[in-house]
């Protein structure tokens, strides 16, 4: 059966197809109480799964899913850091290091010993990523979060600029101290799987688009559903109706006759798009078996 | 292979580098930056390699260009360098803080025959793109009026310190958000003749402004009016729009969407109808070999590594284009400090009908007399 992952794009303002659509989402789901519905709403319909950036309205989820433990016994987080915009709108602000001391614990209130570790660790990328991932990683405390995502630009720009041993940074980090597995979300899946593999990062989680029309599908379609059909990893399908550029039905009757895409993640605003969603996922994955 | 280097490794530049290093004609030589942390970082986990000195760089690697992605001030020295060393150019924008020496510039690359390009991404934003092609078959009929806005949340308390919030450095809403806006409105429709009524507001910042507002002049009766504003927090990011209002009918376009309104008296091609016509960035945007952030950084790139394999040497954004946008800001600092007219009326029964002084300001290219009429009295509309 595939697996169905609720994402969170709906919940604050991003549609890659209508800034109205965009902004009328970001209304709808001001108060913390509407996306907690829609979550509720996921999870009663067995969508058990919430894939969400580390946003810092997230916080306010954690907060309610910790409280009702009973409740939400079988939820579970897949944590996309960073929030990249947050640190894109920092950098601009404060200029490169000034973000990532905003970001960073503060020195002073934890003493001149950890304040003195901290610097040190500033000096390489090995330290510094530890210190951010820790810090995006505070608002899940307690909570499920077995696949930890590395956010696409931050994936891509790292992909991009050839330092791959940094993924493996953030794999062995996630893998030791939280004890979940990285997964990591692209743009460019066929040369991050290249790229992965050549870094000893063996049959890794990669959530990128895959859609019918190839929208931000680098590489195209066609050459998705060959490296699909071939290549040795766990892909999650997220962008499959193209932001609404593909009528439903037929996104998902794509996806689901590609047997090898293990997860599809989408995000939805009111209890029948979600219900509707998840009955085709499940009504294509039975035909297709 | 086309051998690159870049130069400025902050926001613009990270992001240039990833991209250009991907691309298939293109070997990313060297990189060069004043901030030794970044350049340790590059040294122990990429294979490039590094410079503190940008003039070393020129002179030890065989380039055939390079990208200048280093704070604004910067840009005019590094390009005439670049230039003087025979390389094509990719230079961030603005080009220049002063819009003369971008004029030399733009004389100085088209003299030695080198591809320049500025990085006014939104020229390769599909639905941008889609409407400058639309226009240019004259479905709107006579134009009478273009819209550009750049609203964002860049600057949103009042303690901040980069060079972005340093107006002599080429910070300020006006060079980092207007320009986009203001350089949307000359590539499609041209560089306006005068602008006035310039208000460069100051929301948090202190010594740049934090919103541009601007009304634009041409001669044949078109108006336009730029909106600008980096300290709004409720845009998730930077969101640009553009509306063009013609006898025929009107464009709206975003990132993502394009709305084509056409009348009964319009010239409707056959792929559009009468009444309202929607496109969106899914349909238009042609694929790229590598995604980061948003097609049109890759398709900038590309299209600049085109130019330099075809010989091609006007590109979309070319310096000349770049610098008829330097003179649009200068002339709306100019403008933004001219005397307003007061609405309190001499005598105060009567109507307020006192006109202090024009406010439009002339935009004259800097190889003109620079005695060109400062205080319009319009005569153009």
């Amino acid at each position: 059966m595939t697996q169905v992952i609720f994402g969170d794009n709906q919940f604050f303002g991003i549609n890659h197809r209508s800034e109205e659509k965009a902004r009328f989402q970001a209304i709808k789901f001001q108060e913390l109480s509407a996306i907690i519905e829609a979550i509720d709403a996921a999870y009663e319909e067995g969508i058990k799964i919430f894939m969400c950036t580390t946003h810092e309205r997230i916080a306010g989820i954690c907060d309610h899913i910790r409280a009702y433990p009973e409740r939400y016994e079988q939820f579970e987080f897949y944590p996309c850091m960073p929030y990249a915009h947050k640190y894109a709108n920092a950098v601009t602000e404060k200029g490169l290091i000034g973000a990532l001391r905003s970001f960073l614990p503060e020195e002073n209130t934890l003493g001149a010993l950890i304040g003195g570790a901290i610097s040190a660790a500033r000096k390489d990328v090995d330290g510094l990523a530890t210190l951010l991932i820790d810090s995006e990683m505070k608002m899940f405390r307690g909570l499920k979060t077995p696949v930890i995502f590395l956010q696409n630009v931050v994936t891509d720009l790292i992909l991009g600029l050839g330092m791959n041993d940094t993924f493996k940074i953030f794999a062995e980090h996630v893998k030791h101290r939280y004890n979940a597995e990285p997964g990591f979300i692209t743009m460019n899946a066929p040369r991050l799987l290249d790229q992965l593999e050549e870094c000893g990062i063996d049959n890794p989680i990669i959530c990128s688009n895959i859609n019918k029309i190839g929208f931000r599908m680098c590489g195209g379609a066609k050459h998705y559903e060959t490296v699909i059909a071939t290549r040795r990893f766990r892909p999650i399908a997220m962008s499959i109706f193209a932001s609404g550029a593909i009528p439903p039905d037929e996104a998902i009757a794509y996806i689901c006759r590609q047997p090898q895409i293990e997860s599809i993640v989408f995000g939805a605003s009111s209890r029948r798009n979600i219900r509707q969603t998840k009955h085709l996922i499940d009504t294509y994955t039975a035909r297709a078996a | 292979m086309v051998r690159v280097a870049l130069a400025g490794l902050g926001k613009m530049g990270l992001s240039h580098c990833a991209i250009i290093n991907t691309h298939p004609d293109v070997e990313l030589v060297a990189v060069c930056d004043t901030f030794e942390y970044v350049l340790s970082i590059f040294g122990k986990h990429s294979k490039l390699k590094t410079y503190k000195d940008f003039h070393r760089m020129l002179q030890a690697e065989a380039l055939d260009a390079v990208i200048v992605a280093t704070p604004s001030q910067y840009h005019a020295s590094m390009v005439h360098d670049a230039l003087s060393a025979d390389l094509h150019v990719f230079c961030e924008k603005p080009l220049c803080l002063d819009a003369e020496e971008g004029a030399r510039l733009a004389s100085l690359a088209e003299k030695r025959k080198r591809v320049n390009q500025v990085g006014y991404h939104h020229r390769f934003i599909a639905t941008f793109h889609e409407a400058k092609r639309l226009l240019e078959f004259n479905i709107l009929g006579k134009l009478h009026h273009i819209r550009a806005e750049a609203h964002g949340p860049v600057v949103l308390k009042s303690k901040s310190g980069t060079w972005r919030t340093r107006r002599h450095e080429g910070g300020g809403c006006l060079y980092d958000y207007a320009s986009h806006a203001i350089d949307l409105v000359n590539y499609m429709v041209g560089r306006p003749r005068a602008v006035g009524g310039t208000i460069l507001n100051s929301i948090f910042s202190g010594d740049v402004e934090d919103g541009v507002y601007a009304n634009l002049f041409y001669d044949d009766g078109l108006t336009g009016q730029i909106a600008a504003n980096w300290s709004d927090e409720s845009q998730r990011k930077m969101a640009t729009q553009v509306t063009i209002w013609g006898a025929n009918g009107k464009i709206f376009a975003d990132r993502q969407e394009l709305q084509i309104y056409l009348r009964d008296t319009a010239f409707v091609p056959d792929e559009l109808r009468k009444g309202w016509n929607a496109r969106y960035t899914t349909d238009l945007t042609e694929p790229v070999w590598f995604y980061l952030r948003g097609e049109e950084y890759s398709a900038q790139l590309s299209h600049f590594i085109d130019a330099i394999k075809t010989g091609h040497l006007d590109t979309r954004s070319t310096f000349r284009s770049a610098m008829e946008t330097d003179l649009v800001i200068s002339a709306m600092v100019r403008d933004s400090e001219s005397p307003l007219t007061e609405t309190e009326s001499q005598s105060t029964s009567g109507p307020i009908m006192d006109v202090v002084e024009s406010k439009r300001f002339g935009i004259t290219s800097p190889k003109e007399p620079d005695d060109a009429p400062r205080h319009h009295n319009g005569g153009y509309q």
